[in-house]
């Protein structure tokens, strides 16, 4: 785990604290034993970059044009008891119109989901209804029904392609709505996920697997049988790319691609879990169940923070940019403010909707909105803070041309990552591994040794499993690699050794001279013997 | 743009970076196109070959037939030549120092150098050879020539260095410490009064003109084929050895070799400093040519062809940008210094991509991936196993050494560093 690293996040970048910043940098300069003065020249030089490059990446903070801004209360106001209608009263025509709700009363309930500049809204009807739009202005891109149960819709890399988790198989669709593939790896899909970084389409179903899928090249990248059943609850940490799965028992499993076994195991709720939501710097989860709680977690090491209740169950959760915390819950949708690393009392905003329940909340990226689907339609609110009001246009750009999506597409296929290389720490990667290689091997053979005896104490290897082969064991070329490999210890050859030990024991008493008086009675017997020999 | 540099949008950074970093090694070997031109016309194997400090375009070659050429590298033919400028092998050619001249000189098996001049000795058409400007008589077969910086004098190499003024018939000196013929003769072009040679008593002498008297001289294990003065630290000298290895010395501690350049697997033929003093490139006779960095002991590039013989000379040009070889099998050939350059003016965009680019893999270049990238080089099946035998040979030798040093006495077989192990003495005067 990286509890160190990720908690440093935030501060780094932090206006006020750049001088601390720096200092704190240059304290941990460590004495290291390097004689190599060159080296040690570039070791400073680097450090110094380094120091200087959080300087400069504090300072270019005042260029940023943006700034968030909370609701504020004053005297007697509470945040929570204002209405929408009244805020729309206040907001400038353009973000006033981002307070609609769509009468959709047919196909309900909605699920949805925003691409990642926040600029295309894409909801699916439980019913068989697909719609993806250009929210802002209204434009509606592409139309259709698909005649079966849809139970999640998701967003590949842009606008151009997105998924869908219907009755018997999940399947992808381009922009003019045509089906491009029909993802038959993954049965009877309830959740869906995308790894934008990875390019892989992750899904869990009914039958209690998490499939993961490369959008690229059509590849199964891993399937792993979760062991707990169907579940329903998929959302991926967007800081490590782990999908994290919330199953019937209360159990939060933490998936990568290419480990059969879950990387880490939480039991969150005495019940199956219902909603959950990671916040992009992948320190807090927020998980709702069956019995009613709301839990925050840091899942840097998986420890309980503190909970919230709601008056039903929470049915979906999400986490906005700036760390707003958004639950739906029967007719409700309440929203609260720094709510995830310590406790509040109230909420920031609430909204209740007459005659229906909500199906799926999702924040707007780099935009303060919040949409919410139901059984009759979906809505968009304003919650003024909570989008991240600085886009980066290498990142994500709300504002993209066609020109620039292109290019941002081949740029980010270029980078495309390894499905290996997820892990629970992400910035594994490229950090050195300071044993020397002798270090290493001795600690691999410990391993190796450690595992041997366990395994050998609960009878997993038995030595008869050693089969003594004589033929063709003197080739040239087995003579060599015997040679070559005198220092490698694997299982095989500790087995092996302590056969031939063992044999070599009982040779050797064997060939004992009995003394005399072991002999006693049974003297003549002893000469029978070794005449048959 | 408008940009954002809090890290909690940039996610994977590290990942990604590195992903980049592997892209990186990859297209630089997939651009990687070094060989620019063969440039034919010789009939016999180019032996000789001199370079114009002043001038980018041109280079001179000399072959194993006595013919003299000279090349103009834009335009990729012969300028000039004179067919028949010695009878047997033209040993060495040079330019004559000066911004504004014309002048060569060659030297000859055939005991004659010659000075030669493009406008002068004019290029009529093929079979007729010009005269030279003026010739020199030796003693015995010429082996290599060099020019002073500065004044009208030049040295030759033959059975003892001789120091010829441009003006008189015979040489004004000759230099010798020991008897035995010089392989190679060089002028120090910074420290202008110092002389290098090396001959076949596998010896390297120095020279000091203004008082024509040897300064120190060198033995080693075997004898050296070339030196090269390094044109920004005029106190070292780099040296093309026939025990398969380039070395680098400082002229005032000569006692061990600061850098040992191993890689080649035949002897080495000729070596030249890159102008910047920071690379050379060696010819060798295993028929590849690669180039060094000063400061790193293996090579980072290597340049063959299928149909390149073995190496005598090489050269790197003024600009830094391209090497030149000259081969046994009569070829001049043009390669690109580093391979996946391109030539041409870069646009502001180009150049950040391929600063980025080179920044990330000298970032990256020691893990594993991307390091077997940048190292791996489809080198010829030859070298390949030559290599392999080299390698066994060494190994065993080591192996063989490690076991005495274990069964003697402590302390009576101490380890010799590989700079000192080729040097079997120093002497100064």
């Amino acid at each position: 785990m990286s509890t160190a690293e990720s908690s440093n996040k935030g501060g780094a970048f932090a206006k006020g604290n750049v001088e601390e910043t720096a200092a704190s940098y240059s304290d941990r300069k460590e004495k290291v034993q390097v004689k190599s003065k060159k080296a040690i020249h570039k070791v400073q030089h680097e450090q110094r970059r380094r120091e200087q490059a959080i300087l400069d990446a504090a300072r270019a903070e005042v260029l940023m044009t943006e700034e968030a801004g909370y609701l504020e209360a004053e005297g007697m106001e509470r945040t929570y008891r204002i209405k929408q209608r009244d805020l729309k009263e206040h907001l400038d025509i353009s973000s006033a119109d981002k307070i609609f709700d769509l009468d959709l009363q047919e196909f309900g309930p909605y699920s949805m989901d925003y691409t990642r500049n926040g600029k295309f809204l894409l909801l699916g009807g439980r019913k068989g209804h697909l719609a993806t739009m250009d929210w802002r202005n209204g434009n509606l891109t592409c139309e259709f029904h698909v005649r079966e149960t849809i139970r999640d819709v998701a967003w590949l890399h842009n606008e151009s392609l997105f998924a869908v988790a219907q009755k018997k198989y999940a399947y992808i669709y381009d922009h003019t709505g045509a089906e491009v593939h029909c993802l038959q790896k993954h049965v009877e899909p309830t959740a869906l996920g995308f790894l934008p970084y990875h390019f892989l389409l992750a899904s869990t179903g009914n039958t209690g697997k998490v499939v993961y899928q490369d959008v690229t090249e059509g590849s199964v990248a891993g399937e792993h049988r979760t062991g707990y059943g169907e579940c329903h609850v998929l959302k991926v940490n967007p800081y490590n790319a782990v999908v994290n799965l919330g199953h019937s028992n209360g159990i939060v499993s933490m998936w990568a691609p290419k480990q059969a076994q879950p990387l880490a195991k939480i039991l969150c709720h005495q019940g199956p879990v219902q909603a959950m939501a990671i916040d992009r710097t992948g320190t807090y989860m927020a998980t709702s169940g069956q019995d009613g709680r709301l839990k925050i977690w840091d899942i840097r090491n998986f420890k309980q923070l503190h909970e919230y209740k709601t008056t039903r169950p929470a049915h979906s959760l999400d986490i906005s940019q700036q760390g707003l915390l958004a639950a739906g819950y029967g007719a409700n949708v309440t929203i609260w403010k720094d709510a995830l690393a310590d406790k509040v009392k109230k909420p920031y905003m609430q909204r209740t909707v007459g005659g229906t329940s909500i199906s799926d909340v999702m924040f707007v990226p780099y935009d303060d909105v919040l949409g919410y689907g139901t059984d009759k339609g979906i809505s968009s609110i304003v919650i003024p803070g909570s989008g991240e009001p600085n886009f980066d246009a290498y990142v994500a750009n709300p504002f993209q041309t066609k020109k620039q999506r292109q290019e941002a597409e081949v740029k980010s296929l270029l980078d495309k990552l390894a499905p290996d290389t997820i892990q629970l720490d992400p910035n594994f990667i490229g950090r050195l591994d300071p044993r020397t290689a002798v270090q290493r091997q001795r600690e691999a053979v410990a391993r190796q040794q450690q595992e041997y005896t366990e395994n050998k104490a609960s009878g997993q290897y038995l030595d008869n499993t050693v089969r003594n082969r004589t033929r063709g064991r003197n080739s040239t070329a087995k003579r060599y690699k015997r040679k070559r490999q005198s220092n490698i210890m694997d299982l095989k050859k500790l087995q092996e050794m302590e056969l031939l030990e063992k044999r070599m024991r009982d040779n050797e008493n064997k060939k004992r001279k009995v003394p005399e008086a072991e002999k006693g009675a049974l003297s003549k017997f002893y000469e029978q013997k070794r005449k048959s020999n | 743009m408008p940009r954002n540099t809090d890290p909690s949008l940039h996610g994977f950074e590290r990942a990604r970076e590195y992903k980049r970093a592997l892209n990186a090694a990859k297209l630089e070997r997939m651009f990687a196109k070094p060989f620019v031109a063969g440039l034919s016309g010789h009939i016999d194997g180019i032996y000789a070959m001199g370079k114009n400090p002043w001038d980018l375009d041109s280079v001179l070659t000399g072959s194993g037939d006595g013919e003299v050429r000279l090349w103009s590298l834009s335009s990729q033919e012969t300028v000039w030549r004179a067919a028949e400028a010695h009878r047997g092998a033209a040993k060495g050619v040079c330019y004559v120092p000066g911004g504004n001249t014309d002048r060569f000189l060659s030297v000859g098996a055939d005991k004659l150098a010659k000075v030669w001049s493009r406008t002068e000795s004019a290029y009529m058409h093929d079979g007729v050879t010009p005269e030279p400007v003026a010739t020199y008589q030796g003693k015995s077969a010429f082996s290599s020539v060099a020019h002073h910086r500065n004044r009208p004098m030049f040295a030759t190499g033959a059975n003892s260095v001789e120091i010829w003024d441009v003006n008189r018939s015979e040489p004004v000196t000759s230099l010798a410490w020991g008897a035995d013929s010089v392989n190679a003769v060089r002028m120090n072009q910074t420290e202008v009064n110092v002389l290098a040679s090396c001959g076949t008593d596998r010896s390297i002498i120095l020279y000091d003109l203004r008082t024509s008297s040897p300064l120190a001289k060198l033995v080693m294990t075997l004898s050296t084929n070339a030196i090269a003065w390094n044109p920004v630290e005029a106190f070292t000298f780099a040296t093309a050895s026939e025990d398969h290895n380039a070395y680098i010395f400082d002229m005032r501690k000569m006692d061990h070799a600061s850098t040992v350049l191993k890689d080649h697997v035949s002897a080495v033929m000729d070596i030249d400093y890159a102008p910047t003093g920071q690379e050379l490139v060696t010819g060798a006779y295993d028929r590849s040519v690669r180039l060094w960095d000063f400061s790193k002991g293996h090579s980072r590039d290597i340049y063959t062809t299928k149909r390149m013989q073995r190496v005598f000379c090489v050269a790197y040009t003024m600009d830094n940008k391209y090497v030149l070889s000259g081969s046994d099998d009569s070829n001049l050939r043009i390669w690109r210094a580093r391979a996946s350059e391109r030539a041409g003016a870069q646009s502001q965009r180009e150049r950040g991509a391929v600063e980025y680019a080179d920044k990330l893999k000298d970032r990256y270049k020691y893990v594993p991936e991307v390091r077997k990238v940048l190292r791996q080089r489809n080198i010829p099946k030859g070298i390949k196993s030559a290599q392999r035998t080299k390698n066994l040979m060494l190994t065993s030798r080591k192996n063989k050494e490690e076991n005495k040093r274990k069964h003697s006495k402590p302390g009576s077989m101490p380890r010799v560093p590989e700079r000192n192990k080729p040097i079997l003495g120093v002497t100064h005067k």
